[in-house]
């Protein structure tokens, strides 16, 4: 049988992947030969809100782990490219059918000059899923798959049963519930971050520099919210003699044109690029001003189940239409203007290992787009003399606001759809998609882990993030099968596929990240569509 | 005069637990929860979150332990927002921050308002009144939002003589511009009040009786017109001052000072239900505090006024 063929030639391969412990150079600055360094070698960021915790187990948002990153670390890191690289791991070996990976640990430091044990790891994962611990983010354990993660964040298990297990004091063994070729892409995500018990122990405010004991390349100098959190070069670091910044400062400054304005000053040697300024200020400044790929995707929400308000929605026709109708590329070049893309499917084009499938969408022109979009309303009985209304909910944002604004002139003149705008507060919006009482909303999501399924599971039925309430069963099972096939992408390819037929998201634009930054500074992952940065691999070369 | 503050003080507790109760009932009524995200977490995560924060008991229950802990152990509660964070934390760091630049904008604010105020009533329709008017209009009309950015337009990003934000332990550079930005859109006010009132003063039968008598007009104003001209003052000053010491949401998002009013608002956008009622309370002892004071003034000021 030819299942049974390419079966025997996956499981040859993984067989000889586990054979030899898989290696990798660490990754730190790489200072080319020759180059002045700066005398002085702080890096200041700005962060647009408080930095919620420095809890490994218990963080959240982007920026907040930015911080932790330089803290802490994981097993695995992401490198220039956001592919992995060894942390405290130095290799790892790994089973035939990728479910029990092993992790060889180097001589790692904790800042007060204790080993970094293979225990310290157990110790936290079993934190982060814990109930006591209470962490948002408890359930990532279980995505990634190790075993027994949901059921302990249930109560149904005890966090000892975690399939994770110190092996001796310099190997960790992980087994997971299915099998996962990249669970290695998923380390360098905070959850999963050792932390050193005897620090934890001291209760809430085990957190504050005096009490903190990290591991990374950094150490906690000063944490005041609203304000900054100073980072200093941790001296116990293993790689200590690679970092070349003495000093990383998290400024929050929640207003854009004023964290561009301190840039301007020499205040901060980063800063986001307030929305639809970026030509000008790249026309300015074309040496610092920057746009990178961002792994999110904008799209609508369309609610799917029956408790949809509005009939017309229902019909597949009008949903396709709808989509069709909206011309991405006069929001991605008329009012975003800092690099995004147009998208007609749901999973980010530069996902590691994801190859785009082709959605007939993408291929047309919008002239073809708008015919088409004609011809399914009039099928589906609305005109512009027999029209359809709309409502439409969006959090409070000007770039929101902008973007609602333009699909509903769109609408209104190729197919005379009236959309109603109504914006909430974001809270109340997150409240009612997830109540499922509303017709078409925005959404945007950010992947977790460089892999396409952080995307596309959010399509499977039994998705807490499911928020169309779309259950189509081939989609779930598509799903299940990717967890286990050779290449995933031929699943992937069906359920985008299938969501574009369906329509239960109409995706608008893939995110960028449009930043200034000084001339000096050198070492940034612009090629990580993570944008996952770590303050050692940064250096400041002299002007 | 002792008996009255007592008094007074004893009317404040029950007026504070009924500031507590419709809080928190407000704050309940709000869609959303502290935990919700644009990622949804699944129910099993979120009633571990519930429990570690009691927020799956009843809520009269939620509310009387709070009740308790507050009035009994001085404890707010951890923050849900900042997880390893309490409200103390969040009170007792912000606070002095805002304290330290809201009474020294109260203090800019007072002297000069007073002093353009008097100004402009002694030399009325003179050009001193004229000019300390127009400028106090000026100053009246661009409000504290346009006024952040023009000074650090100015003084941070041309003349680079100051920092555009940032608190650094209080440094007086970083001082400077909060004030500044906080001060002129108060002191404008308290010119206006100060030289209305003035004016009605040094138009009474006992300011013409004291120049009748040949005083020189230092001294009838400073020793006979000030004090019962600065009465409506003083009542405009206690809850200015209030509003200056608990912080301006603007200057603090603006100038990321971290101070209590930033941690006010991110507290309500994010339904930080313990930080909120935390922040409130503290709100509203300061008030009634603050008017307790007003009162307390006004019968040093004006010795008819009884206790």
């Amino acid at each position: 049988m030819m299942i049974t063929q390419t079966l025997k030639a996956a499981m040859v391969a993984a067989a000889l992947l586990s054979a030899t412990a898989l290696t990798a150079p660490a990754y730190a600055a790489m200072v080319p030969e020759g180059t002045k360094l700066a005398a002085e070698q702080v890096f200041k960021y700005r962060v647009l809100d408080n930095i919620n915790t420095l809890d490994p187990q218990l963080v959240e948002d982007v920026d907040t782990s930015a911080v932790v990153r330089s803290l802490f670390e994981g097993l695995y890191n992401s490198g220039p490219d956001g592919e992995p690289v060894p942390g405290v791991a130095e290799s790892y070996d790994v089973n035939e059918d990728n479910t029990v990976y092993t992790f060889h640990l180097r001589d790692a430091k904790w800042s007060n000059g204790e080993p970094v044990i293979a225990g310290d790891f157990v110790y936290a994962w079993q934190r982060a899923v814990t109930p006591e611990t209470a962490s948002n983010y408890a359930y990532f354990v279980g995505l990634v798959g190790v075993v027994n993660a949901d059921a302990i964040v249930a109560g149904e298990k005890k966090p000892e049963e975690l399939g994770v297990k110190a092996i001796d004091d310099k190997t960790l063994e992980v087994t997971l519930s299915f099998s996962s070729p990249w669970f290695i892409r998923t380390l360098s995500h905070a959850t999963l971050f050792p932390t050193y018990k005897a620090s934890v122990d001291k209760g809430i405010d085990w957190t504050k520099p005096e009490n903190m004991v990290s591991n990374g390349a950094f150490t906690l100098a000063e944490n005041t919210p609203g304000e900054r959190v100073v980072l200093k070069r941790n001296p116990n670091y293993w790689d200590n003699e690679h970092t070349v910044l003495e000093e990383v400062q998290f400024l929050t400054i929640n207003d854009e044109n004023q964290g561009l304005t301190r840039w301007r000053a020499g205040e901060v040697d980063q800063t986001d690029v307030p929305a639809g300024q970026y030509p000008a200020l790249k026309a300015e400044l074309p040496d610092n001003t920057f746009s990178v790929p961002q792994f999110c995707t904008y799209y609508f929400s369309v609610n799917m189940t029956d408790k949809q308000p509005n009939a017309a929605l229902a019909d597949v026709k009008v949903r396709e239409a709808l989509s069709l109708a909206i011309d991405r590329d006069v929001i991605v070049n008329g009012i975003l203007q800092g690099g995004q893309q147009p998208a007609y499917s749901f999973t980010h084009p530069l996902t590691a290992g994801f190859t785009m499938p082709e959605i007939a969408a993408a291929a047309m022109t919008q002239e073809e787009r708008d015919a088409k979009a004609v011809a399914l309303m009039t099928e589906a009985g609305f005109s512009k003399d027999n029209p359809l209304t709309i409502n439409y909910i969006y959090n409070t944002s000007e770039a929101h606001k902008k973007i609602a604004t333009v699909v509903s002139q769109m609408w209104k003149e190729k197919l005379g759809v009236t959309m109603n705008l109504q914006d909430m507060e974001f809270q109340t919006l997150l409240d009612t998609r997830h109540s499922k009482t509303y017709e078409l909303a925005r959404n945007a999501w950010c992947g977790d882990y460089n892999e396409a399924s952080t995307f596309l599971s959010l399509l499977d039925s039994k998705s807490e993030q499911n928020d169309q309430g779309y259950a189509n069963a081939d989609v779930d099972s598509w799903l299940a099968a990717s967890k286990t096939a050779e290449d995933p992408n031929v699943q992937y390819a069906e359920i985008e596929a299938q969501a574009a037929k369906d329509v239960p998201i109409m995706p608008i634009y893939f995110y960028a990240k449009v930043f200034m930054q000084n001339a000096d500074v050198k070492g940034w992952p612009y090629d990580d569509v993570e944008q996952n940065w770590y303050a050692k691999d940064l250096y400041k070369v002299a002007e | 005069m002792i008996q009255f503050i007592l008094k007074r003080l004893a009317v404040a507790i029950p007026t504070l637990l009924v500031l507590i109760v419709v809080s928190f009932f407000l704050m309940k009524m709000a869609p959303g929860n502290p935990f919700a995200g644009e990622k949804t977490v699944p129910q099993s995560v979120l009633d571990n979150i519930y429990a570690r924060y009691g927020l799956d008991k009843p809520e009269w229950q939620q509310l009387a332990e709070y009740i308790y802990n507050v009035v009994f152990r001085f404890d707010f509660g951890p923050s849900f927002q900042y997880r390893d964070r309490t409200v103390n934390d969040i009170i007792a760091q912000g606070f002095p921050v805002t304290f330290t630049y809201g009474a020294w904008a109260f203090v800019a604010a007072s002297v000069i308002g007073i002093a353009l105020g008097v100004v402009a009533a002694v030399r009325q329709n003179s050009w001193a009144d004229y000019l300390s008017v127009g400028f106090s209009i000026g100053a009246q009309v661009v409000p504290n939002f346009v006024m952040a950015p023009i000074l650090v337009l100015v003084f941070t990003l041309w003349l680079r003589w100051l920092p555009g934000g940032g608190w650094n332990g209080g440094h007086w550079s970083n001082v400077v511009l909060p004030v500044v930005a906080l001060a002129t859109s108060y002191f404008a006010n308290i010119a206006r009040i100060t030289r209305s009132s003035m004016l009605e003063v040094l138009g009474s039968n006992y300011i013409r009786t004291a120049r009748a008598k040949g005083l020189p007009g230092w001294k009838v104003i400073f020793g006979h017109a000030l004090r019962p001209a600065l009465l409506p003052v003083v009542s405009y000053l206690g809850p200015v001052f209030v509003g200056m010491v608990t912080g301006s949401v603007v200057i603090d998002l603006y100038f990321s000072t971290g101070g209590i009013g930033q941690a006010f608002v991110n507290s309500a956008l994010n339904r930080d239900y313990s930080t909120i009622l935390g922040i409130t309370i503290l709100l509203g002892a300061l008030t009634i505090t603050a008017n307790l004071v007003v009162d307390v003034l006004y019968a040093w000021i004006d010795p008819k006024i009884e206790l």
